[in-house]
């Protein structure tokens, strides 16, 4: 093989530049970045709890979320039973934001990091004032 | 040899229009057909207005005012674009059928309160393509479900009564003071009055009927023979808008 030395110098100078990206977040510690939501819950007793679980929660809200949307605007159903018996309306402005009022530390974060189009919720639904 | 071209259209033409013709037409006495007294337990929600009570006040929106607020009407400013869930209008225009140059003065002079019909028979139900406007089996509202809207508009040129908006821009720049407890609605669906069905979840009255200073709107369940509205329907008269178009409205107007 001619120019052995250049070649084999020009295939690692290209594998380094084409994997830098890799090396570079993993050096800066952006690789390891994850998005940790503010978790707000009101002081209240009986209100330190969400409406189900926070695995389920963490899981599972989108489902949730649905689900409550077509019972209450499709069935008229707008009441909600948690797992520990507490009723709660069905309702994203009023029940969900009444704790989690900081959208913007709460839902957007990990919805931004995941790039998740959230159906425009708030482009009807009210979001809480959030001091910035 | 078989039949023709034209005898086969014919012959397919016929069964079509025998087979769905009732569907399509609708029932031909549609528009004096009483509300179904069949099961008690299914409710009816309905409205009368009394229209001389209302003339009382002039000038007086009360209703206006109070709903548009509740539910994040936004005040456009702009008669092309504006949105409205209960107003008021000429009585001309509001009973086109019932008018005429010698009725009485007051009657004549003054304007209605309209708003959507909830009617037994929705035309804006028929051509929404999406279902996302359908008649609640248990008590009769018309309901809206701005999830599944896609604003094609079919139902606003289906409501013969003019119920029905469209947002043709954010309505929030035009919401003076945002109720956050009611979803404000976005550009490009289509919104009318919901006879205040999350007010009712609650075991409230509608917005107007409450706000009404002069009492004028009387709201319940018309398959309950006892409740306040038949009562009421029963001792005065009462005319509803375009009722000769079968669609059955639910909002009665005591003369």
């Amino acid at each position: 093989m001619y120019d052995a030395g250049k070649i084999i110098l020009g295939i690692l100078i290209f594998l380094i530049l084409a994997t830098s990206p890799f090396w570079f977040s993993k050096a800066t510690g952006q690789a390891d970045y994850l998005p940790d939501p503010i978790i707000l819950t009101k002081d209240t007793p009986g209100k330190d709890l969400c409406v189900m679980p926070t695995e389920y929660m963490r899981s599972s809200h989108m489902e949730l979320l649905n689900d409550w949307r077509n019972s209450v605007v499709r069935d008229g159903i707008r009441k909600f039973t948690s797992p520990d018996g507490k009723e709660y309306k069905k309702s994203l402005s009023n029940t969900c934001m009444d704790c989690h009022s900081n959208k913007t530390d709460f839902c957007d974060k990990c919805h931004n990091f995941m790039a998740v189009e959230e159906q425009n919720c708030w482009s009807c639904h009210v979001e809480p004032k959030e001091e910035l | 040899m078989g039949i023709d071209r034209r005898k086969f259209l014919t012959i397919a033409g016929l069964t079509t229009i025998t087979t769905l013709g009732k569907k399509v037409i609708g029932n031909p006495s549609g528009g004096d057909e009483v509300v179904e007294t069949g099961s008690k337990a299914v409710k009816r929600w309905a409205m009368a207005i009394d229209m001389k009570k209302c003339r009382q006040h002039e000038g007086c929106v009360e209703c206006t005012r109070i709903c548009h607020k509740i539910h994040n009407v936004p005040d456009i400013g702009n008669s092309k674009e504006e949105v409205k869930w209960i107003w008021k209008e000429d009585f001309e225009a509001a009973f086109p059928n019932q008018h005429h140059d010698l009725l009485e003065k007051e009657v004549n002079e003054n304007s209605v309160v309209v708003l959507c019909n909830h009617c037994d028979n929705p035309p804006c139900v028929k051509v929404c393509p999406t279902k996302s406007t359908w008649k609640r089996e248990e008590d009769g509202i018309v309901m809206m479900d701005m999830h599944r809207c896609i604003g094609c508009r079919y139902c606003i040129a289906g409501c013969p009564y003019g119920s029905r908006s469209f947002n043709w821009r954010d309505p929030r720049p035009f919401i003076e003071e945002v109720n956050p407890e009611y979803p404000t609605r976005t550009k490009g669906v289509v919104e009318k009055c919901n006879f205040c069905a999350e007010r009712l979840a609650d075991g409230l009255l509608p917005a107007c009927v409450e706000i009404c200073p002069e009492k004028a709107l009387v709201f319940g369940n018309v398959n309950d023979p006892e409740s306040e509205i038949r009562l009421i329907l029963k001792s005065r008269h009462s005319i509803r808008r375009k009722p000769v178009l079968g669609t059955n409205p639910q909002i009665y107007y005591l003369v």
